[in-house]
C-alpha cells in the first residue's frame, strides 16, 4: 500500500532539539549543500524544474521556472527573499516548520541563492511570532558559525549573507511585491506587474521571492534527485506538501502528504469531524479560496483537482467547520478581515470590502433583504480582476462560494429576523466534556 | 513622552547596526520602528523623529509607514499586550467568547492599558496557529486552545506579576518592550529554550509512524 502521508519536512519535528544545527546534521541535514555547491548553478535550476516543485505559498507557480527567469551576467546584484509572512487565514504550516526545523529553510535558502547567483538573502518573517523569530536568528547564527553562511561557503568561493527581517503586522505583505515594498521600508502596497520581481524586484534588481515551504523542499530534491520528488503527487502537481487541518476535527494539525490526497483520507487519519457532528463546509487553501462542502470530500487536493471543482489549492489550509457553524457569521468574519487588511491602494478592493461587510452585518442580524444577495454578488463582480494584486480576487471567494452553496441559510436569517445558530455550540469548550 | 538624550545615545549604535544589515538604508525603517517601540513601548513623535534622523527621511514619510502597520502603537499599551484571534476559525472555536469575556473582565477599551499599566488587549487577525484554535497571543507568544476562563486567569496572573509561560514559545514571557528588541533583530537568550512542537504540530507525523509511511522507498526523509 502506498503511503498516504509522507513526512519529509515534518519528519524530525518530534525531536526535542530538532531546531539545533547539530540535530539537523545528525538527521542528514547539510548533505544537500555540498552536493549543490559542486554542481553548476544552472543544473540546480534544471533539477528544481524537473522536480515539478510548484510554489507552496498559494499560487503554485513552478519554482524552477521562477529561478530560471533571473537574468544572468547582467552585472546587477541578485536577491533571494524568503516569504515567511504566513498570514492567510487557516494557514499554519510555515510557522511550525520554522519553530521546529529552521535549518531546513536555511539550507534550502543557501542552495537557492547559489542557483540564482545571489549573495544576499532575506527571510521576511511576520512580526507576530516572537519565538519563531528567536529560532530563526539562532539558526542563522549557527549556520554562520559552521561556515554555511558568510564568505567562501564550504570552500566553494560562494558568499552569502542572510538577514532575518521581522515585519510589523500587515497581511498584504504576503503578496510578493508588497513584501518587497515593505522590505525597502515603505508601506506594504503591491506594485504593478510586469515588471516581475525576477527582472525588477528588491531595489529594482532581479529577485526571487519564494515561500518557506518551497525553499525548505529544495534540500530533499537536491539530495534525493528530482525524480524522487516527482515520483510523489500527481501528473502536474508533484511532490509532498504540508496539509493543515484545523477547526472541528478530532485531531487537528499538520499532515504532510503527496499532493492529490483527499480530505476524506486526511480526515480518516485525523479521527474525523468532531464527534456527534457532520462536515458542513471547509476551505481547501485558506479563506481566499472558495469554500467546499461535504460534496467535495473526494476531490484530489492538487492544483488541477481543486481548480476543476471550482476552488484553489492555495496553501492547503483545510479549515473544517461542522453543522454548528453559521455560514453568514463565518463569511462576515472573513470579510471583516479583508476589510481590515485591504491595503487601500485599489478602490474596488478598499471600498468593496467595506460595503460587503455592511451588507453582511445586516444580513446576519436578519435585517437584510433577499435582493442584498444579488447586490453582494454584484459588488464581488466589480472587485474581481480590478485590483493590482490578488487580494481582491481572494477577498470575494468566501462571499461568492457561501452564497453558491448556502443561499437558503442567508435567506433564513432574514425570515427569522436573526441568526438561527447558537455560537456557543461551535466552540472548542462547548464540547470539552465530549473530547 | 520624550526620548531622552541618554536613550538616543544608547539607541544610536543599535540603529547603526540595523542600517548596516541592508544594502540600502531605508530598508532599516521597520526594524528601527521596532527599536524605538522597545524603548518607549509605543512609537512616539520623538521615536518617529529619531528614525527619520537616522535615515535622512522626513517625519511625514516615517509617519506614513508607521500608520500602515498594526504592530506599531501610537499610544502606550500594557506591559503585556494580549491579542485575541477573532478571525473566522478562532472566532467560531471560541475567540469571540474569549474576547467578549476579557473585555468585560478587564474593563478597559481596546489597546488601552489597565490602570496598573500591566495589561492591554486587542483583536488580532489569523496568527498561523489554527490547529491550536482558539489562540491568544501575549507579547506575540502563543497561548493555545484557550477558553474564557483560562484567558481570565492568564491576565490575572500577568497583573499579579506571577510567572507565565506560553504554550509554545520561550520559557519566560518577556515584556512588550523587550519583544521590540527581538523584533528589531536583537534576540534574547531564550531561542534554545521553550517549546518546539505541540501535539497538533506532530499529529501527521505520529499517524505516518503508526502506518510505517515514508516519503521515499528507502524510508526516512533524507534531508
Amino acid at each position: 500500500m502506498s503511503s498516504i502521508l509522507t513526512p519529509a519536512l515534518t519528519a524530525d519535528w518530534d525531536q526535542p532539539t530538532s531546531f539545533e544545527l547539530a540535530t539537523y546534521r545528525r538527521n542528514g541535514g547539510y548533505r544537500a549543500l555540498p552536493k549543490a555547491l559542486a554542481t553548476p548553478p544552472d543544473t540546480i535550476i534544471q533539477m528544481v524544474k524537473d522536480s515539478g516543485l510548484r510554489g507552496r505559498g498559494g499560487a503554485g507557480f513552478p519554482t524552477g521556472n521562477k529561478w530560471g527567469f533571473i537574468p544572468q551576467g547582467d552585472g546587477k546584484p541578485h536577491y533571494l527573499v524568503v516569504n515567511a509572512d504566513e498570514s492567510e487565514p487557516g494557514t499554519c504550516k510555515d510557522i511550525p516548520l520554522m519553530l521546529a526545523n529552521p535549518q531546513a529553510l536555511i539550507e534550502g535558502a543557501i542552495i537557492a541563492a547559489y542557483a540564482i547567483r545571489a549573495s544576499k538573502a532575506f527571510i521576511y518573517v511576520r512580526g507576530e511570532v516572537l519565538h519563531v523569530i528567536r529560532r530563526l536568528h539562532h539558526a542563522v547564527a549557527q549556520a554562520y558559525e559552521a561556515g554555511y553562511l558568510g564568505e567562501n561557503i564550504m570552500g566553494s568561493g560562494f558568499d552569502l549573507d542572510l538577514v532575518v527581517h521581522a515585519g510589523a503586522g500587515a497581511y498584504e505583505c504576503g503578496e510578493e511585491t508588497a513584501l518587497l515594498e515593505s522590505l525597502e521600508g515603505y508601506r506594504g502596497q503591491p506594485r504593478l506587474k510586469p515588471p516581475f520581481p525576477a527582472i525588477a524586484g528588491l531595489y529594482a534588481c532581479p529577485t526571487v521571492v519564494n515561500n518557506v515551504e518551497s525553499i525548505a523542499s529544495v534540500p530533499f530534491i537536491v539530495l534525493n534527485g528530482a525524480g524522487e520528488f516527482a515520483a510523489l503527487g500527481t501528473e502536474r502537481s508533484k511532490g509532498f506538501g504540508i496539509f493543515s487541518l484545523s477547526g472541528h476535527v478530532t485531531r487537528p494539525g499538520q499532515y504532510e502528504a503527496p499532493l492529490g490526497v483527499t480530505l476524506r483520507e486526511l480526515l480518516d487519519l485525523a479521527g474525523g469531524v468532531r464527534a456527534g457532528h457532520r462536515l458542513k463546509f471547509w476551505t481547501p487553501g485558506g479563506s481566499s479560496t472558495p469554500i467546499f462542502t461535504d460534496e467535495h470530500l473526494d476531490v484530489p487536493l492538487d492544483f488541477e483537482g481543486v481548480g476543476a471543482a471550482g476552488s484553489m489549492l492555495g496553501t492547503r489550509a483545510l479549515q473544517i467547520f461542522d453543522d454548528t457553524t453559521c455560514i453568514v457569521r463565518a463569511t462576515l468574519r472573513w470579510m471583516e478581515f479583508y476589510q481590515h487588511e485591504s491595503c487601500g491602494k485599489c478602490t474596488p478592493c478598499r471600498e468593496g470590502t467595506y460595503w460587503i461587510v455592511q451588507l453582511l452585518e445586516q444580513l446576519e442580524q436578519g435585517q437584510g433583504s433577499d435582493a442584498d444577495l444579488d447586490k453582494l454578488l454584484d459588488i464581488c463582480d466589480n472587485i474581481l480582476g480590478r485590483a493590482f494584486c490578488p487580494f481582491g480576487d481572494g477577498a470575494i471567494s468566501p462571499v461568492v462560494s457561501a452564497i453558491k452553496y448556502f443561499r437558503d441559510e442567508f435567506i433564513e436569517h432574514r425570515k427569522r429576523g436573526g441568526c438561527p445558530f447558537d455560537p456557543a455550540a461551535s466552540t472548542l469548550f462547548a464540547t470539552e466534556t465530549v473530547r | 513622552m520624550a526620548l531622552s538624550e541618554e536613550a538616543r545615545a544608547r539607541l544610536a549604535p543599535q540603529a547603526a547596526e540595523i542600517i548596516g544589515r541592508y544594502p540600502r538604508a531605508r530598508s532599516a525603517l521597520l526594524p528601527l520602528l521596532h527599536l524605538v517601540q522597545s524603548e518607549e513601548g509605543y512609537v512616539s513623535q520623538d521615536g518617529i523623529e529619531f528614525c527619520a534622523e537616522q535615515l535622512g527621511l522626513s517625519e511625514a514619510d516615517v509617519t506614513g509607514v508607521v500608520s500602515f502597520y498594526t504592530m506599531y502603537k501610537r499610544k502606550p499599551v500594557g506591559e503585556y499586550h494580549v491579542g485575541v484571534c477573532t478571525n473566522t476559525l478562532c472566532a467560531v472555536m471560541g475567540g469571540d467568547a474569549i474576547f467578549a469575556d476579557l473585555k468585560e473582565h478587564l474593563g478597559v477599551g481596546v489597546d488601552e492599558p489597565t490602570p496598573d499599566g500591566k495589561v492591554s488587549y486587542e483583536h488580532v487577525e489569523c496568527n498561523a496557529a489554527c490547529d491550536y484554535a482558539p489562540v491568544v497571543m501575549v507579547n506575540w507568544e502563543f497561548f493555545d486552545n484557550m477558553t474564557p476562563a483560562k484567558a481570565r486567569d492568564l491576565v490575572d496572573s500577568l497583573r499579579a506579576g506571577r510567572d507565565v509561560a506560553p504554550s509554545r514559545g520561550a520559557p519566560r514571557l518577556c515584556t512588550w518592550k523587550q519583544a521590540g528588541q527581538i523584533l528589531a533583530g536583537f534576540p534574547d537568550e531564550q531561542a534554545a529554550g521553550g517549546h518546539t512542537a505541540g501535539e497538533p504540530t506532530l499529529a501527521g507525523l505520529r499517524a505516518a509512524r503508526e502506518h510505517g509511511w515514508t516519503p521515499t522507498p528507502q524510508g526516512g526523509a533524507g534531508a
